[in-house]
């Protein structure tokens, strides 16, 4: 069958399944556009091409299939080269097809030309230029398969002018007709590694699981419950990973690093295990590498080998796949005597939520006699240890009657008031790390936000392709006043589109973060950080982008806000909830400064200046 | 690039497809990544899908065990070896043109003659040699030229095979090539 590479293009990425484009036209991209009146894959036509990037992510984050977003030449693809780091840095996997200028015309520095495939080759998992409209069915199904297996990426397909207007023989290739010789992704454990990850399990005496975003990824969450349960070692979730081990469970311990809990980062510290699980030892969880969990032993499985080894000498490497490598230590597990789940001594029938650390014995699972299992050195001090922690540093703030509003209190009311699987999507700075630490996260793929790179501006769109891709869902965004005025216009694309996602303004009038370290190690010399909170005037600002617009400036509104909010179905809101300025994010860990140097409150350290 | 120091670089095999971008995509690496490369040579392979890039790193920049990693990350490299200096034959070419007027002419083509090298073009005060050889031997032949006056001078960077009584042992290498059956379309 003949037909141009535009129709050949939007051919395949109905033959990969995609519902959905978000994407901007233009010169360059205009042969694509024609063949999509005439496909059954819904385009949403965003305002900004960053936004179509962040909502092809935001997609990606809750469906856990990849995101696809189109936009033109030049201009058109630079602005969606913030979406392609944040989404490289988060290993989101994300397709982004751009325009390009005729191939006759390259290098010419034509109109709209910009030579995108180099500007991204760096954060990208990999990019092609398309040369022969012929190949158009063979890049897309590499592009897709690169993007969405091993370790997640963005990819990047540039399609110039003339191949999109040339003809071709349709075709679409099997797998072995892809043309990727060099790339293997790894998939299983080496069961030799994993084995002796096994015995390091069952000698250690203070082991922490510490869970990263590969757990997500590799929709690992029903397996590390599994190995969680059957070892009573205790699960800490970093900012990628929330919502990969239930909150409500007794063996959660929450989120680690700078802006984690007291007692994430310190049975981090103190522990003689770290099993690492799909996490990276990335700078904002370890602080001070050379101080970081001194005495631990290291597990450390990635599905990316350049992985291990990386930050932390790992005792252990297993490249592999989570979910794969877990359901393999579990085997070995049993190979050593212990065996499936009891998930307590006492037999009660007590479910997860009921029970709690100290109160029931979650360290023995059946142990087979004579087996390296049954001389298993007892969990329970760590357990007590770790409750101990828990009840004497609990994330804390104060709410007073009639006392400026805190941005805390906004989140608990918030988490309390939506349904348990609400999707939470976050901005960067003071509000995102509220938002993970008082959240209760129990279900995977309901926290989208930008860990790696740190986007200012990634929730309005990221939650708008969230909704997208799981419609039945209530979608709130917990965002900043700073990060909404980023992206705030692609409210105007939920609006046209009728996407119902509702956005929590914490607006403290501040660039907070950058405040707040202004504040704590800056002596007070505020230097750029002031936003005011009245320009612009959100309400109105909504208003006109055909949302709901509300403002809330004291608690006891809050609530009456919210139950107005989760009762608008047919349109976004937005909620300016006035909040503390000088309301700062704790626990602390000073950057560059050793985890043991946490700061848990305003009244200690230098944060009680 | 500066000179390799005795037991700070290790050399790195990549066979990479031969597509366009994609040594860039290899320097990129380098730079973005923050490994040091002492030099870098790249040639076709006898196989036209494939060219070979023999790149001599700077293993105190970065352990070898990561740089190879994130080398072999990349999807247009097929294939990644490291071989220790110790056990590589490595050699380099040199062309240079050196300063060589009537008197001193007899002099360089001595020494040319004591390493081996060839003399390739003659002019009236000036010689241009050709000289391959372990890189070692072409630093000691740079230096004795250095004295004659050395105006141009251009080294190819070494490319490197394993010793073959080693191969076994030491040489890291990832499946064979002949196993990869995709042809596209």
């Amino acid at each position: 069958m003949r037909m141009t590479g535009a129709q050949a293009l939007i051919k395949s990425l109905e033959m990969k399944d995609v519902e959905v484009i978000f994407g901007l036209p233009g010169g360059a991209i205009l042969p694509v556009y024609d063949p999509i009146l005439d496909s059954s894959i819904r385009h949403i036509l965003v305002r900004h091409e960053q936004g179509a990037g962040h909502m092809a992510e935001g997609y990606a984050h809750v469906t856990g299939r990849p995101g696809v977003a189109m936009v033109t030449s030049g201009p058109g693809a630079t602005n969606i080269v913030t979406p392609l780091a944040d989404a490289a840095m988060d290993s989101i996997p994300i397709v982004v097809i751009t325009g390009q200028v005729p191939t006759g015309a390259i290098g010419t520095d034509a109109f709209q030309e910009c030579p995108i495939t180099g500007v991204t080759m760096d954060i990208t998992k990999h990019n092609w230029l398309i040369t022969d409209a012929q190949d158009i069915p063979r890049v897309i199904a590499e592009a897709f398969k690169v993007a969405t297996t091993g370790r997640p990426g963005p990819v990047l397909v540039d399609l110039p002018k003339d191949i999109s207007n040339a003809q071709m023989e349709w075709y679409w290739p099997d797998d072995s007709e892809l043309d990727l010789p060099g790339y293997h992704p790894a998939t299983t454990g080496d069961p030799q590694a994993v084995l002796e990850a096994a015995r390091l399990v069952l000698a250690a005496r203070r082991p922490v699981i510490y869970a990263g975003g590969g757990i997500l990824k590799a929709r690992a969450s029903e397996e590390l419950k599994e190995l969680a349960e059957r070892t009573g070692i205790p699960v800490v979730t970093t900012l990628m990973a929330r919502g990969s081990f239930p909150d409500s469970h007794p063996l959660a311990l929450g989120m680690p690093g700078m802006h984690g809990n007291y007692t994430a980062v310190t049975a981090m510290q103190r522990s003689d295990l770290l099993l690492a699980l799909g996490s990276r030892f990335d700078d904002r969880v370890t602080g001070k590498v050379g101080a970081f969990a001194p005495d631990a032993k290291v597990v450390h499985v990635d599905v990316d080998p350049a992985e291990l080894g990386k930050v932390r000498r790992a005792d252990v490497q297993i490249a592999g796949d989570a979910r794969n490598v877990i359901v393999e230590l579990l085997e070995a597990l049993s190979s050593l005597g212990l065996g499936s789940s009891a998930r307590r001594a006492g037999g009660s029938s007590t479910t997860a939520a009921e029970s709690s650390l100290g109160r029931c014995d979650w360290s023995r699972a059946e142990a087979a006699p004579d087996s390296q299992a049954a001389s298993r050195p007892d969990l329970k001090p760590w357990h007590a240890q770790i409750r101990e922690w828990q009840e004497k540093f609990p994330l804390s703030y104060n709410q007073e009657e009639g006392g400026a509003l805190k941005p805390q209190f906004v989140v608990e009311t918030l988490r309390d008031m939506t349904p348990d699987d609400t999707i939470v999507a976050a901005g960067v700075g003071q509000h995102q790390m509220w938002a993970s630490q008082f959240w209760k996260f129990d279900y995977p793929n309901t926290w989208v936000n930008s860990g790696g790179a740190g986007t200012m501006g990634f929730a309005v769109p990221a939650a708008i392709g969230a909704k997208v891709g799981r419609p039945e869902k209530m979608v709130w965004a917990i965002d900043g006043d700073g990060c909404f005025q980023m992206t705030a216009q692609e409210l105007v694309t939920a609006s046209a589109e009728r996407i119902p996602v509702k956005i929590a303004i914490l607006n403290n009038a501040y660039l907070g973060m950058v405040r707040q370290w202004q504040e704590l190690f800056y002596e007070e010399r505020y230097s750029e950080v002031y936003l005011s909170p009245d320009l612009p005037d959100y309400v109105k600002w909504a208003e006109a982008m055909g949302a709901v617009g509300m403002r809330v400036d004291s608690a006891e509104e809050v609530a009456p806000a919210i139950e107005k909010a989760n009762g608008i179905d047919d349109r976004p809101v937005v909620i300016d909830f006035r909040t503390d300025a000088f309301e700062k994010v704790y626990p602390m860990v000073p950057a560059g400064a050793s985890n043991d140097d946490i700061i848990v409150g305003p009244t200690e350290g230098e944060g009680g200046r | 690039m500066t000179a390799p120091m005795p037991g700070r670089h290790h050399i790195v095999f990549a066979l990479v497809e031969n597509k366009a971008g994609v040594l860039a995509r290899v320097a990129g690496l380098f730079s973005r990544r923050g490994f040091n490369i002492y030099s870098l040579a790249v040639a076709p392979t006898d196989d036209e899908r494939f060219s070979r890039i023999t790149i001599v790193v700077d293993v105190e920049s970065a352990p070898l065990e990561q740089i190879v990693r994130q080398l072999d990350k990349l999807v247009n490299v097929v294939e990644i070896a490291e071989l220790a200096p110790e056990d590589a034959t490595e050699r380099e070419l040199l062309l240079t043109t050196v300063r060589a007027t009537p008197t001193e002419r007899g002099q360089v083509i001595q020494l040319v003659g004591v390493f081996e090298g060839t003399i390739v073009d003659v002019g009236l005060d000036a010689m241009t040699i050709m000289l391959a050889g372990p890189p070692s031997k072409i630093d000691d032949f740079e230096a004795l030229m250095k004295p004659f006056g050395i105006m141009q001078l251009q080294r190819t960077g070494r490319v490197a095979l394993p010793k073959l009584v080693r191969r076994a042992t030491r040489l890291r290498a990832l499946p064979e090539i002949e196993q990869y059956e995709g042809g596209g379309v």
